[in-house]
């Protein structure tokens, strides 16, 4: 309906990664990102960024599907790589304890370590970027309630958060809905008015959505009432799919990943490979 | 008969408040005019859901609303901000079960308890917890994540303090007071 109302959801598939299980596709995401988030290892990065991209290539997703949410990715990435900057030009060279001065410009002196430090954080949204985008398009959301039971989490919060997936397009439309009403009767909301008047337009939007969304709350509890959830301790999941070799397999490799993390730890002493040694 | 363990209530409020939570995240925050702080409408939000279903849904609706949005929204999330805001839902929550909505009852006292604790709350969410985290697990500048994190208490504790009591005042108002009726 409105321009920007594009969020990631599920695109049905049948290649190699739609097909795995998502209990596998869950655990492969939580242990691979764990690993890119500890380890500063530059070689360890490089070689998972390489991995993830293949892997989005594998799956046939086309970049116009993507393409909105990594622009916005980059924007928001070189802010922050700038912000880092300009904070403590000197992190880099405390982190690796060396400094090789390339522009020296007072505060601001740009040195190998501190370059090679940003080069690190790049690496590691390229990292974890690719793979999340990879979940969330290739993953029904039902199966993903029912893997987050699978791996420990209680099925109850897994239904929760199923119902959070299933409710947001609901509420995001009703928001339109709202808002599109309040603009008939004059409420304006563009950068032309005042920040006082755009904050009032806002609450006459968002105080009948809420509201209106609390009545809901009490129509699907009793709802889910009626139908006795939450009577047993255990619940069985329609979208349940048993493992099969390839999520042995997939598992197995995360596993694998997590283990070279620990191993490099050892080499490094720490979480920072240091090549100014 | 006594539920064990969540009720069902609080499993939807749960997943109903997480959805809210990302759809106001994503279209109503208001650009201030000063960089990287805007008015985050979704924290008055987070405050009236944790006081009227209290501090486990509170705490879950920041957590899972926060990094559903950041999933969503930047493709990773940062999870001392996450477990920030959930720790802003607990804690809002743990005052709002002295607090008795339903019954159409916020007096002008509970309104100053309520935003001492929200004020309180933000101070430990985002000046402690949020940039700890990301020192530790990020490994970032300790400067620039403490600068970020003062920015976000002012902002929020604000936005809380005035936002905030309208929804709870107006959420009052929708409701039966105690006693209200009388027999002729």
């Amino acid at each position: 309906m409105q321009e920007d109302d594009k969020i990631l959801g599920y695109q049905p598939g049948n290649t190699f990664i739609h097909r795995l299980n998502a209990t596998t596709k869950l655990i492969f995401l939580l242990l691979v990102s764990i690993a890119c988030m500890v380890t500063y290892d530059t070689r360890f990065l490089v070689v998972i960024c390489v991995f993830s991209l293949i892997c989005l290539k594998l799956a046939g997703i086309k970049w116009r599907q993507i393409s909105f949410i990594v622009k916005f990715i980059i924007v928001f990435a070189i802010i922050n790589l700038i912000a880092v900057f300009i904070f403590q030009p000197t992190y880099g060279q405390e982190l690796y304890g060396s400094k090789n001065v390339l522009i020296s410009a007072g505060y601001f002196t740009v040195t190998k370590e501190e370059l090679f430090y940003l080069l690190n954080l790049v690496l590691k949204y390229i990292c974890s970027v690719p793979l999340v985008l990879l979940f969330l398009l290739t993953t029904n959301p039902s199966q993903f309630a029912s893997s987050l039971n699978k791996i420990g989490v209680s099925y109850k919060i897994s239904y929760a958060v199923s119902l959070a997936l299933r409710y947001i397009p609901t509420i995001q439309t009703d928001y339109w809905a709202i808002s599109a009403a309040q603009q008939a009767r004059g409420n304006e909301l563009s950068k032309k008015a005042s920040l006082g008047k755009r904050i009032k337009g806002t609450l006459n939007i968002v105080i009948p959505l809420i509201f209106s969304s609390i009545e809901r709350i009490d129509i699907i509890s009793t709802a889910m009432q009626l139908r006795r959830f939450g009577s047993k301790k255990k619940r069985s999941w329609y979208v349940y799919k048993p493992f099969t070799t390839k999520d042995y397999f997939v598992t197995a490799m995360a596993i694998f990943l997590v283990i070279i993390v620990v191993i490099l730890w050892h080499i490094n002493a720490g979480r920072f490979f240091n090549p100014f040694k | 008969m006594k539920e064990k363990g969540l009720s069902v209530k609080s499993v939807v409020a749960i997943g109903i408040g997480a959805a809210i939570y990302v759809i106001l995240a994503r279209f109503t925050s208001i650009p201030t005019g000063i960089p990287n702080t805007n008015i985050e409408i979704v924290y008055p939000f987070l405050a009236l859901i944790a006081t009227i279903y209290g501090p486990v849904v509170g705490f879950s609706v920041g957590f899972i609303g926060h990094a559903l949005n950041d999933f969503l929204m930047y493709g990773q999330t940062w999870w001392s901000w996450v477990l920030a805001t959930a720790i802003l839902g607990l804690i809002i929550g743990l005052y709002g079960m002295r607090l008795d909505l339903e019954h159409g009852e916020f007096t002008g006292k509970q309104m100053v308890m309520f935003n001492l604790v929200q004020i309180l709350g933000n101070i430990l969410s985002w000046l402690v917890i949020a940039p700890l985290g990301d020192i530790l697990i990020y490994s970032e500048p300790a400067n620039k994540v403490f600068l970020q994190g003062a920015s976000a208490t002012i902002m929020n504790s604000i936005v809380i303090a005035i936002l905030g009591t309208i929804l709870l005042k107006a959420y009052a108002a929708t409701k039966v007071k105690k006693g209200s009726l009388h027999k002729d």
